[in-house]
């Protein structure tokens, strides 16, 4: 079941009902604001909780309980007088906080006084040959299939990339007895070494601990290759075979699934397309929003939480969400936001969640090779555009992802640059000789996820808006 | 390519994949309930008629576009499966009026 929004006016909206959707949402009805919840998926949770209200998986111990976190967060937010919608797809969001959201096919708008966005992450481009291929996923992709349906990878199976999830997701695939056959590990070398300064907060994290037993677990029982540096998907329609250099020997081997990952990135979209700044960040090697400590952005009233104000994993993600809340209810209801937690312990809980990050940024920095592609590689899958194609047109003058538009279709296709735009901001720096942050981005607009003109023309509209356009 | 675990004891959802019957499982997504079905259903792209099939399995990547009861370019990744759903591997382009 779907339904639209029941007012059209609201203190606090909430973006995303992922950790810090449902931390913000939570805490900000429980200051007694007026409180919508919009998410795109079928139940709350969003990536790193998806399904938790409805997951086929009994064994507990099979998702990890970090994945049951979940559950007390949705159990809070459905016991404050939020109102959440559910399949609810925003598709635009402006500087006066008038959101368009799509529900069951048609779009309602409303208006916030503050708008909280926390759309999260997306898995960072893995432009290698072949990665459009069928049979070519993200291991994202194989989570959500394990966690919201129960399915895990029957065939020959390969793992390759690097990062916490991968050994997560491999760990996860093992425990539901789904099938690895390799995991090609493509941390850098050098990436140990650059790492080492920064081994202290994390070996006192609690992703240190958690983190060895899984890769222990995983190395059990699976071969693990590391030190990968080149990469490659063949087949004819198909996934075929991956072929792949490790210290200088190439090796390929029959393949019915490959799963790519390398790291997380802020899913960017709506808060570019409000307007909000965003600069890049050459740690994470990714477009973040420029944030004041509680997570206001360059617009007055729209706030970002969550790892779409930069990664910071699922714990950060729900401390974010709750200080934005408060922040927003400090302006809004200054005696209600007295009742909540205190600010200062707050910061001290993201401190807290945050420690060890820059170790797993450093350590887990993607090879360039990985990055940045050439010749016959895809870049952007939906327009179906090479390395070479950008590199011809940067030849011939185009100065930035936004003039490639003019030259090539590059990030103009649905997914709107989600998959090719990190690719082609440092594909088209590494051309010119530019730095990601001179060469800029794709200017995004509403929007943001492709709507029918059926539904754009059902919109209710005055005379006034009619007179503006129609002649006569 | 994928398997369900033995422990998924949600109810069976009958759905049809170019008008023949396959069972999901209900609260799978159209998406996930085709690659568990084991068919060839790989939809060809718009530009080039290049095979595919669904890259992320969370509303980013359009690789999962499929015809759902007669409306085209349906992101299939985002759709609960529903009893009776119709639908249609999709080849290139939407077509008008679908």
């Amino acid at each position: 079941m779907t339904f639209a929004p029941k007012r059209e006016d609201y203190d606090v909206v909430v973006i995303g009902a992922g950790p810090a959707g449902l931390a913000a949402a939570a805490t900000s009805a429980e200051a007694g604001l007026s409180t919508l919840l919009l998410d795109e998926n079928i139940g709350p949770g969003g990536q790193v909780y998806r399904a938790i209200a409805s997951t086929p998986v009994i064994e507990r111990n099979q998702l990890g309980a970090d994945y049951w976190v979940g559950a007390d967060l949705v159990q809070a937010l459905r016991a404050s007088n939020a109102e959440i919608i559910q399949r609810a797809t925003v598709w635009s969001l402006d500087r006066n906080l008038e959101i368009a959201v799509s529900v069951g096919g048609a779009s309602a708008f409303v208006k916030a006084r503050r708008v909280i966005v926390a759309t999260g992450a997306l898995e960072r481009p893995f432009p290698i040959p072949g990665w459009t291929l069928p049979g070519v996923m993200t291991a994202g992709a194989a989570q959500t299939m394990l966690k919201s349906s129960a399915l895990v990878p029957d065939g020959r199976t390969v793992i390759a990339g690097q990062g916490p999830l991968l050994w997560l997701l491999a760990a996860q695939i093992l425990r539901l007895g789904g099938r690895i056959n390799r995991i090609l590990d493509t941390t850098e070398r050098g990436n140990y070494f650059a790492a080492l300064p920064r081994a202290f907060a994390f070996l006192t994290s609690p992703y240190f601990a958690k983190g060895l037993a899984m890769m222990r677990e995983v190395r059990a029982k699976v071969q693990v290759v590391p030190g990968v540096t080149e990469l490659a998907a063949s087949g004819d329609g198909q996934l075929a075979s991956v072929s792949y250099v490790a210290g200088g020997k190439r090796e390929a081997i029959p393949t019915d699934l490959l799963l790519l990952h390398q790291g997380v990135v802020p899913n960017v979209n709506l808060a570019m397309a409000a307007g909000v700044e965003h600069r890049w960040d050459d740690l994470q090697l990714c477009w973040s929003p420029v944030l004041d400590q509680n997570g206001n952005s360059s617009v007055a009233g729209i706030a970002i939480a969550g790892d779409g104000a930069g990664i910071g994993g699922a714990g950060a993600a729900v401390v974010r969400g709750r200080i934005a809340a408060r922040a927003a209810a400090e302006a809004l209801a200054p005696a209600a936001a007295a009742k909540l937690p205190p600010m200062a312990a707050l910061r001290g809980d993201l401190v807290k969640a945050e420690r060890g990050r820059i170790f797993l940024d450093t350590l887990f920095r993607p090879a360039r090779q990985f990055r940045i592609p050439s010749g016959d590689t895809i870049v952007c899958r939906c327009e179906e555009i090479a390395a070479k194609d950008i590199l011809d047109a940067v030849a011939i003058g185009a100065t930035g992802p936004n003039q490639l538009k003019a030259y090539r279709r590059a990030g103009m296709g649905p997914c709107q640059g989600r998959l090719c735009g990190l690719t082609v901001t440092e594909l088209m720096a590494q051309a010119r000789g530019k730095t990601p942050q001179e060469i800029g981005y794709y200017r995004l607009r509403a929007p943001v996820k492709p709507i029918t003109l059926a539904e754009l023309a059902a919109v209710p509209k005055s005379e006034a808006d009619v007179k503006a356009v129609v002649r006569g | 390519m994928f398997k369900r675990s033995e422990q998924d004891k949600r109810p069976p959802v009958e759905i049809f994949v170019d008008g023949t019957a396959i069972t999901a499982q209900q609260g799978d997504t159209v998406s996930a309930a085709l690659l568990a079905s084991g068919r060839d259903v790989r939809r060809s792209t718009a530009v080039s008629g290049a095979p595919r099939l669904p890259y992320c399995m969370m509303g980013v990547c359009f690789d999962c576009l499929v015809t759902i009861d007669g409306v085209g370019n349906r992101q299939g990744c985002l759709v609960p499966v529903a009893e009776g759903m119709q639908i249609e591997i999709q080849k290139g382009k939407r077509e008008i009026g679908r």
